[in-house]
């Protein structure tokens, strides 16, 4: 305990906030619920959840886990819906600047601690790197089954087979599993996860990927990981695979055909263009075309 | 002569006569007056026992403790699968979940509280098969088709929601929902209350069918006599929480011994 008290005397007093913005206590709590969610891939720890100075659903639980893992010489990036330049992306960017003073990064590729919301970047990911989602609802078995203490049990028991009624009743409605984001995930053949609401374009990247994920949902105070190397598993029917969407046309802007794109409508008439949301990925591709016509 | 024992062949012919189900010593009490007392009672292979009883005389908590949803205050239920004989209320909550989901078939009294009234009716009747491991949609909706036909609804409304239904019909369809993984012991609660008397009429012929059919053991709930009179192989009848009579249907019926069963039987209009 004295270490620990001579450890938050050396902590930068004149920055008016602790290092990360959350004190150490509620910060080493946090740690201790990533290392049990680490320990038990796929299950949701509670964690006492703190205010922060922003609403929920603004991204509170990744904000939070964010504080808990960065360090002094971490390079931070932040992606919403892929991109670097929207509003959620630079405060929460900004944010950590400022209590952390840290280096801030656009490109995936620099960064140690990613954070995101709805993307995993292009880029593929390192050994060492890691991603921190933001989680709206981290309970993939709410929607049939209202009672916390059911999904528990159903958790605890492996009762998954009502999970796979709601991919049934997509095939019936639509003819094909129409389910396009937080698509249900096993990890580790055991616990099933709601992957936050990435496309399910981004589940494959999840299957042994060698970066660590965080998941974080402010509201309802549940911390899950997934640990480097793990099996993900989407959900499917041995006669309806699991797919991944695809496009018609490359980006426009970096004729990339193998990355999520996004249709944008350009004008009144129903002009649309469709360009990556990744935008570091799509800026990289850009400048790698443009640069043999320079040289 | 003493090791006779070891010679005799060590497979009890008589295994197959066990009682599939069985209670010892059975009670609930909520309050004084309120659940049922101490009883034993054995249910066989293929066979159809009724409860009968008037409003609170504790039927339905007993249906509830034999089904394995009510912890009892005493007692215990014994469930033969195999060779085993398990105590659903020692084995684990994983085990004794694992039994109801495959080897028991629950039927409300009102559809609705056995069904997903948002899920397609075939989506009602796969999600048992999915809850035991089967992943192939064409399988799946070839099963909840020969179910649907099997209870006599139409195969096209395969993709109507349960809220659309009938009252008969979506209760034919909670029975199918409760059959498809072959359950081997069925608990129904007053599966025909709440019906029109031409609809009760079709569904307990349809139960009727199906049982013989599938080698089904059935606890029946009802307080309709003429309901056990079609369906039932014994009789319980229950008063105030106690057992004041059981025995063969028609010999409870024709010949009742204990007051209580003779004013229940001589309410019934004859004809």
């Amino acid at each position: 305990m004295q270490r620990f008290n001579q450890h938050l005397a050396t902590l930068d007093a004149d920055l008016g906030y602790n290092f990360g913005y959350l004190d150490e206590q509620t910060k080493r709590m946090i740690r201790r619920a990533i290392l049990k969610g680490i320990a038990i891939p796929g299950y949701q720890v509670p964690f006492g959840g703190r205010e922060m100075p922003m609403p929920y659903g603004w991204g509170t639980g990744g904000v939070m886990l964010s504080a808990a893992v960065l360090g002094r010489d971490d390079v931070f990036k932040v992606i919403d819906q892929g991109a670097d330049d929207t509003t959620n992306a630079v405060s929460i960017r900004q944010f950590f600047a400022k209590v952390c003073q840290i280096d801030t990064t656009t490109s995936t590729d620099a960064a140690s601690v990613i954070q995101t919301r709805h993307r995993i970047p292009e880029q593929a990911l390192k050994h060492g790197q890691i991603l921190i989602y933001q989680v709206p609802i981290p309970e993939p078995l709410r929607f049939i089954e209202p009672r916390e203490t059911e999904t528990q049990k159903m958790h605890a028991l492996a009762e998954y087979g009502p999970m796979q009624v709601k991919l049934y009743e997509d095939i019936v409605k639509y003819g094909y599993i129409a389910t396009s984001y937080a698509y249900p995930v096993m990890v580790n053949q055991r616990y099933l996860m709601d992957p936050s609401p990435i496309p399910k374009f981004d589940n494959p990247k999840l299957n042994q990927s060698p970066a660590l994920m965080l998941f974080g949902a402010g509201r309802e105070k549940r911390i899950y990981c997934i640990p480097p190397y793990t099996e993900v598993a989407s959900l499917d029917f041995a006669d309806h695979p699991f797919a991944v969407q695809q496009w018609s046309e490359p980006c426009s802007l970096c004729h990339s055909t193998t990355s999520f794109l996004d249709e944008v409508l350009i004008d009144d008439q129903g002009q649309r263009m469709f360009v990556c949301s990744d935008t570091d990925y799509c800026q990289q591709q850009q400048a790698s075309k443009q640069e043999p016509c320079h040289g | 002569m003493d090791n006779l024992a070891y010679v005799l062949p060590q497979t009890n012919p008589l295994a197959s006569e066990l009682p599939l189900l069985q209670a010892e010593q059975l009670s609930q009490w909520f309050a004084p007056g309120k659940g049922f007392a101490p009883l034993d009672l054995s249910l066989y292979r293929g066979e159809v026992l009724a409860i009968v009883g008037e409003s609170g005389s504790g039927k339905t908590t007993l249906l509830k403790a034999l089904s394995g949803r009510l912890t009892p205050q005493q007692g215990q239920v014994l469930y033969r699968h195999g060779e085993q004989a398990a105590n659903l209320y020692q084995i684990s909550e994983a085990q004794r979940r694992n039994i109801m989901r495959q080897d028991f078939g629950i039927v409300h009294q009102h559809p609705m509280d056995g069904l997903r009234p948002r899920i397609s009716a075939g989506g009602n009747i796969g999600e048992r098969l999915m809850e035991v491991g089967w992943r192939h949609y064409g399988d799946i909706r070839a099963q909840a088709k020969s179910w649907l036909s099997a209870v006599e609804i139409d195969i096209d409304r395969i993709d109507d929601l349960p809220i659309t239904f009938s009252g008969g019909m979506a209760q034919r369809l909670q029975i199918a929902r409760n059959l498809v993984t072959h359950p081997k012991v069925v608990f129904m609660d007053e599966p025909t209350g709440g019906l029109d008397v031409s609809v009760q009429a079709r569904l307990l012929d349809l139960i009727r069918k199906l049982v013989s059919e599938l080698q089904l053991a059935v606890v029946i709930v009802t307080h309709d006599l003429a309901v056990a009179r079609l369906l039932a192989h014994r009789i319980m009848v229950m008063k105030q929480g106690e057992v004041v009579e059981a025995g063969l249907t028609d010999r409870v019926l024709d010949d009742p011994q204990h007051p209580y069963t003779q004013l229940l039987v001589s309410s019934v209009l004859q004809q």
